[in-house]
């Protein structure tokens, strides 16, 4: 079980329904099952994790976040949980503004560019960094468009999106991030929970 | 004593009022049962079968002495577990081992139907089998279940009856039969039309079988449930009990030889006629169309847990297709899974070995049904 699977759970409320986008082997899924009240279906684009979340009784669809969330009407689940893939899209702006089309609300984690490790591993080796959440070299990682946290807050102004809860997680620590630690939170912090929706458009 | 007395058979009392108009009554439905019913009667599964197929599932077909068609899913501890599932399986009509179909004798003219037979659709195909629901007294499948042709008939089961499925199974099948799908039954039921023993389809009148024609017809579908992959990997430019070609036309290739012998095993087991009439029952199914275009319709009054399978290497029934059934699912927020089986053997790959399907199938059925 990952860290943030008890803050996701937290953030979500009873008797929602929830898509998990990039489901992986469905360990948040099931999770979510067993802890809450919830009406969870998966997409993932590995057949053979598909195949893994059918043996454990999740409904769960083969498919591309970039291509395959069109099939969903706007707005048919409560929440749309995009669990550290975001970086991995050949295009974040358009899964971002899928995921709040799907959702009425989003959840989007983010492994943290910015944090100090990360930082200093490029500053002193002079190459790119690998650390214990971006275990690959440059040249296979499917992180293609890694940010930082400060950049997740300038990209919901980009984008216009509402960034109304964010955390961070550091060491197993949750902590609010805000516009006065954020600097801080930025530096210290491994993964960023951000609770999105679009805004109104009025 | 003729060997299909054997077959189980249930006579349909209450009119069936078929697509084409005509109204059939009293009618024989052949169908064979795996495994047993439990007390709660919540533990049957319909199987669906193909163009080809029949009631006998798995074991020994008592007909043919072969094993049946789906021995590798159904059987004790198989993907469809006969040791906990209670299977039932109907011919369908206008099939030809034992169900009301052209070889029968119409009680009217005391002559085989033939032609005569009315033109049946996979509608009243389904139709008809939901009678054994009754006869077995169970208010709701535990899962409709079915692959190819079978798949056409679980997602209309689900359309008709959106009450009797708590899970449903379609498997490289196809919503709307298309052109491509249409064009190869057309070769089929040409091939067998222009067997001059075919006499406009009263050949059992002349004791003569249009064999050639029948044999054609399978050998064309055959190659369609391959892959071209597969094929060349099994046959390749392989010579049949030859160092060398021949310069002639017996079958020099072992891939001639085994279309020839799968043409003509064929004709033993299946009536030419049925074929037609199956054939055409495909070509006529469009589910879409039926719910004017949108396909979510026909199953917006449905609760029934949905699992689509397709396969890498099936042109006959491609990934897309199946995939605009679970489109047509998501849209109206129904339970869906699907999943793309890797697998280089066809179309036919849901009746093979195919271990990533099998496995499959099972953990779908056997998690599903500890769901309440």
């Amino acid at each position: 079980m990952k860290p943030e699977y008890q803050i996701i759970s937290n953030i979500i409320t009873e008797n929602s329904r929830v898509l998990d986008v990039g489901c992986d082997d469905g360990n948040l899924m099931e999770f979510l099952k067993q802890n809450k009240k919830v009406d969870i279906r998966g997409i993932e684009i590995s057949k053979k994790k598909v195949q893994i979340c059918i043996s454990k009784g999740l409904t769960v669809i083969e498919g591309n976040a970039e291509l395959d969330l069109k099939q969903f009407p706007n707005e048919s689940f409560d929440y749309v949980i995009l669990g550290q893939t975001l970086q991995a899209f050949v295009s974040p702006e358009i899964v971002i503004k899928e995921l709040l089309r799907v959702g009425k609300k989003a959840i989007v984690t983010i492994p943290n560019f910015g944090h100090w490790k990360v930082r200093l591993n490029l500053l002193f080796k002079g190459t790119m960094p690998v650390t214990k959440t971006l275990p690959n070299d440059w040249y296979n990682t499917p992180n293609i468009h890694m940010c930082t946290i400060k950049d997740f807050f300038k990209f919901s102004e980009i984008m216009n999106f509402k960034i109304f809860n964010s955390l961070a997680l550091a060491n197993k620590n949750v902590s609010k991030i805000n516009n006065s630690n954020l600097f801080i939170k930025n530096l210290f912090s491994e993964l960023g929970i951000f609770l999105i929706e679009k805004h109104n458009e009025n | 004593m003729n060997i299909k007395d054997n077959i189980k058979t249930i006579i349909i009392k209450k009119p069936l009022k078929l697509d084409c108009g005509q109204i059939i009554k009293n009618f024989p439905l052949a169908y064979e049962t795996y495994g047993s019913l439990n007390e709660k009667k919540d533990n049957a599964i319909l199987v669906c079968h193909a163009l080809t197929g029949d009631q006998f599932v798995t074991g020994l077909n008592p007909i043919t002495k072969k094993d049946g068609w789906w021995s590798y899913a159904v059987g004790p501890n198989k993907s469809i577990d006969t040791n906990k599932y209670f299977i039932i399986c109907a011919n369908v009509i206008g099939g030809c081992m034992g169900s009301f179909g052209p070889g029968h004798t119409n009680p009217e003219t005391k002559k085989i139907y033939g032609t005569d037979f009315p033109v049946i659709t996979i509608n009243d195909i389904v139709n008809a089998q939901v009678n054994l629901l009754d006869y077995f007294g169970i208010k709701k499948l535990f899962s409709v279940v079915g692959g190819s042709m079978g798949g056409m008939q679980v997602l209309q089961f689900v359309s008709n009856f959106p009450e009797k499925a708590k899970t449903a199974v379609p498997i490289a099948c196809t919503s709307s039969h298309s052109a491509q799908n249409i064009a190869f039954n057309e070769l089929g039921r040409q091939a067998i039309t222009a067997d001059h023993n075919w006499s406009d389809g009263k050949y059992f009148s002349n004791n003569s079988v249009p064999e050639k024609g029948l044999a054609v017809a399978r050998m064309a579908a055959h190659i369609t449930y391959l892959s071209k992959k597969g094929l060349q990997e099994k046959f390749g430019r392989k010579l049949q009990e030859r160092d060398n070609i021949k310069f002639g036309f017996d079958a020099d290739f072992q891939i001639e030889s085994y279309l020839r012998y799968q043409g003509s095993v064929f004709v033993d087991r299946f009536d030419a006629n049925s074929y037609l009439y199956i054939t055409r029952a495909m070509d006529y199914f469009d589910l879409v169309k039926q719910f004017n275009g949108n396909l979510s319709n026909a199953f917006k009054n449905s609760k029934t847990k949905f699992f689509v399978i397709s396969f890498t290497s099936d042109w006959l029934y491609p990934t897309q297709e199946n995939k605009d059934i679970v489109i047509a699912l998501n849209a109206i927020g129904a339970d869906v899974g699907f999943v793309e089986i890797e697998s280089d053997k066809g179309h036919d790959s849901f009746l093979l070995n195919v271990p990533d399907f099998l496995k499959t199938l099972k953990n779908f059925l056997d998690k599903s049904y500890l769901e309440k």
